[in-house]
């Protein structure tokens, strides 16, 4: 790889771009596309988890005054598609409660959600099934895990590494079934021009949301427009089309010259959305007495739906993070009349690190080792799964920093140790982890007009801060000031670029502005003419095939434990990260703290509660289902190391959005345990899992 | 059933005919066009769309439209003079109290309407001496905060925004 850009304006502390436009709520949603003549789209549901739509009347619905058009799947049009998530209405078949199985477009959003409420549905309903356990015969290997890596790896045996080892942990931990709930709900305007179609669609990616628009009501790329400056979140959600942008494209050709506007409801975000897998983690860790593991193995059940495979990578991280000659990962599904799960920040790594690093805290305790140099003493020189070198690695140093600042030194390892005001006090650690992803697939467009450089990528801005750093990363390979450098994204107008995810934005189409930066200087020397323009794209890294790639970090947590009620509350974290070069650290702050408060969220509050009886997620809004609230928080610092990678990209960033949820779960039950000597293994730590030890 | 209304949104009057099934919040979305206060939930339980009805705090998505003829609603569009932050707006600039904006306008008008009610003496859960004048700790400002939830999770950063602004609100 090059050299590294020089930073001028990457590394600049700057507000963000878009920040006047969303602080007066003047930036403009999907919903709230500016379009004539707008109709609005109610969506039908089914009430069962299993069966068949027999019949649908919709006649009483078409008397609402202001209905224009009801389809159901005995009369939508057809689409290009072989099944799966996205055909929806093309048959009668229910795999999920909660499926849509009709929808209404009326003049207005009362007249269309009364009208929805009309449709008379008569079902046949099957035996449905939601119930994942470790114990069920019907497991099986997926051939992947998501995206693309082994679903099972093995290295020496562990077995016999457990058999002789002088210290083992063996224990299942499991995290909870979990749903994004971005505060704006999905949404999607569309509209029809013959066979042009336009969406405004909340989404982490337009141009790949085109591509399968495209197909799907195969049209030409080209002729389907999608637009989407702002996200109000996604965390994954967002990240692949769900059904309600292809339920807002039929409805808008049902009423022809007319927009449509769809927005999910809260309640149905819990059905239509994605979500991530409960998963159960069954881990074995053996070591010697001072603490080398011999051998470390995760063996993951999660489930995924029938109508859709997704296999969370659960037990990836474990394949690389801590030294041991005797290792082992596997992954079985179990298929159910659920949903389709998704993404859901840091796949894979969030739930996966969370086994092994209570696990890790375990072990620590079995040894009388205290828990960071436990992790220190299990450092690997090479990347224990490929024998790669890393292309940096800074583990060791984050938790030493962590440490000091944290004030870890002087802390007493037995439980129950710190009582204040009739608090048990507590703290505990845990490793974080992410990889550095990159996209195969992303252009810029660099021109210079009347004077300044205006960037074009079909890139999102999901809260991340691409407005803004984007321009940094521009200004920098163009070598001019940050001020002469404008960013156009999020509209298939502009140059194709990947999906926001895998934390991969920075590198991906920070590397194609770069590259069409050094085109641009190329062709146009530094004194260019009006409307000079030219284009760059990501590149395949060779790096990556020599080095092991990934950003690092260490989180740090304070719990206290009421002593008679057994409430928990976490007035401190600190994450310390390893992540490569940052490109503005107001932004990256934000988004460290706002995924360590997501962590705290899933540590303590966020469970989606699946009814076996009836197939669906009781807790289906925001009043149930919990997520971390101001008065939850107090104190949550991120800070980060000076970290130079040469091998990752030329602007030196290993991507900063998933790593800050990673871990934190686990440092936050470390830390509960700590306090009140209880070990909670199964997440939330409610305080009805610690009242009988109280 | 329809129902003719007249208000006041940030400062301008209308005049309109609404369903009355119809609430505050979808009567300045969908009919007056007016995007800041936003929809995250429709029952009263995110805070995204809260506006000031006649000075206080209150959430739009539980408020119908037929109800409130005469008042005056304010939303985080018209806390800002034009291209000028209000205080408040200025102050989550300055800390980046937000990520991806759409929690932001309640947010910003949740904290003008709490800081009155400290101002009137109103006390919160977190008020520890309920006859003395409450006091703009940053535990008061989380609790009173509470009900504006933010998945970007910008606590941290909104809290000393706030303290920030309410010295020079006051
Ligand atoms: S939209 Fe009104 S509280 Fe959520
Ligand atoms: S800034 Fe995204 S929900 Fe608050």
């Amino acid at each position: 790889m090059s050299d590294l850009l020089r930073p001028v304006a990457i590394g600049r502390d700057l507000v963000r771009r878009d920040g006047m436009d969303k602080v007066t709520g003047r930036a403009r949603y999907a919903y709230e596309a500016d379009v004539p003549n707008a109709s609005y789209c109610r969506l039908v549901q089914t009430t069962v988890a299993r069966g068949r739509v027999e019949a649908m009347h919709t006649d009483a619905a078409r008397q609402v005054d202001g209905v224009r058009a009801v389809i159901t799947p005995f009369t939508a049009e057809s689409l290009h598609t072989d099944g799966g998530e996205l055909a929806v209405l093309q048959d009668q078949e229910i795999a999920f409660r909660g499926q849509v199985i009709g929808l209404v477009v009326a003049d207005t959003a009362e007249a269309a959600l009364r009208a929805a409420e009309l449709v008379e549905v008569t079902c046949s309903t099957a035996p449905h099934d939601v119930a994942l356990s470790a114990d069920r015969d019907d497991l099986y290997k997926p051939e992947k895990v998501n995206p693309s890596y082994e679903t099972d790896t093995s290295d020496g045996d562990v077995d016999v590494a457990m058999a002789a080892a002088e210290v083992t942990v063996e224990q299942t931990y499991t995290t909870a079934m979990y749903h994004n709930n971005p505060l704006e709900p999905h949404a999607t305007t569309a509209f029809w021009d013959g066979e042009h179609l336009t969406v405004w669609d909340s989404t982490q990616g337009v141009h790949p949301t085109r591509a399968v628009l495209a197909d799907l009501f195969d049209l030409d790329k080209e002729h389907v427009r999608v637009i989407c400056p702002y996200v109000g979140g996604g965390f994954g959600s967002k990240g692949e089309p769900h059904v309600h942008v292809v339920l807002a494209a039929m409805a808008a050709r049902a009423v022809p010259g007319r927009h449509v506007k769809l927005a999910l409801t809260r309640q149905q975000m819990f059905s239509l959305a994605g979500h991530r897998t409960p998963t159960i983690q069954r881990m074995r860790l053996a070591a010697d007495r001072i603490g080398h593991l011999s051998g470390i193995a995760i063996d993951v059940v999660e489930h995924t739906a029938k109508m859709k495979e997704y296999a969370e990578q659960t037990g990836v991280p474990t394949r690389m993070m801590y030294a041991a000659p005797n290792r082992a990962t596997t992954h079985r599904l179990a298929a159910l009349d659920v949903p389709a799960p998704s993404w859901m920040r840091a796949p894979g790594e969030c739930p996966g690190m969370f086994g092994p690093e209570v696990a890790m805290d375990e072990l620590a305790e079995a040894l009388g080792i205290d828990p960071i140099e436990l992790r220190i003493r299990n450092e690997p020189d090479v990347d224990p799964e490929t024998g790669h070198p890393f292309s940096s690695r800074n583990l060791v140093t984050c938790l030493r920093e962590g440490a000091a600042r944290f004030g870890w030194a002087d802390r007493d390892p037995r439980p129950r140790a710190r009582e204040e005001d009739g608090w048990y006090v507590g703290t505990g650690v845990a490793s974080s982890v992410y990889p550095v992803n990159r996209m195969a697939e992303s252009t810029a467009t660099i021109r210079f007009e009347r004077g300044a450089y205006v960037v074009e990528i079909g890139a999102a801005d999901l809260g991340t801060g691409t407005w803004t750093t984007l321009a940094q990363i521009a200004a920098d390979a163009l070598g001019v000031d940050v001020e002469d450098v404008s960013v156009r994204i999020g509209d298939t107008r502009y140059p194709v670029a990947s999906v926001a995810g895998g934390s991969s934005g920075m590198t991906t189409w920070g590397s194609a502005v770069v590259n069409a930066a050094r085109a641009f200087r190329d062709k146009h020397g530094s004194a260019p003419a009006d409307g000079a323009e030219a284009d760059g794209s990501t590149e395949d890294n060779p790096a990556t095939e020599q080095y092991a790639m990934y950003a690092f970090g260490a989180q740090f947590v304070e719990a206290h434990v009421h002593r008679d009620t057994g409430e928990i509350r976490v007035p401190r974290l600190l994450g310390v990260f390893a992540a490569g070069r940052i490109i503005n650290p107001r932004t990256a702050r934000s988004q460290f703290i706002g995924g360590m408060t997501m962590g705290l969220s899933m540590a303590l509050h966020e469970n989606s509660v699946l009814d076996p009886r009836h197939g669906h997620v009781v807790n289906h809004d925001l009043a149930e289902y919990h997520i971390t609230t101001c008065a939850d928080v107090t104190d949550i610092e991120a800070t980060w190391l000076d970290e130079h990678d040469p091998h990752v990209n030329p602007m030196g960033t290993k991507g900063i959005g998933e790593i800050g949820i990673v871990g934190t779960a686990a440092a936050v039950v470390n830390a509960v345990h700590h306090a009140i000597g209880i070990r909670v293994r199964d997440l939330p730590v409610t305080l009805d899992k610690l009242l009988p030890g109280l | 059933m329809d129902a003719a209304i007249s208000l006041t949104v940030d400062g301008e009057g209308y005049r309109l005919t609404v369903d009355t099934r119809t609430t505050l919040l979808d009567a300045l979305r969908d009919r007056l066009g007016n995007i800041s206060p936003k929809k995250g939930c429709d029952h009263g339980q995110c805070g995204a769309c809260t506006v000031l009805l006649d000075g206080r705090r209150v959430l739009a998505c539980l408020v119908l439209a037929a109800t409130v003829g005469g008042a005056e609603v304010t939303t985080a569009s018209g806390l800002a003079e034009g291209d000028t932050p209000h205080p408040v707006q200025r102050a989550f600039l300055d800390h980046d109290a937000f990520q991806c904006g759409y929690c932001t306008p309640g947010q910003v008008c949740s904290a003008v309407g709490m800081l009155d009610e400290v101002a009137a003496g109103w006390p919160s859960h977190a008020t520890t001496d309920l006859t003395a004048e409450p006091r703009l700790s940053q535990a008061e400002i989380s609790e009173r905060m509470a009900g504006n939830l933010c998945r970007c999770a910008a606590y941290v950063n909104i809290v000393p925004a706030i303290e920030q602004a309410a010295g020079e609100v006051r």
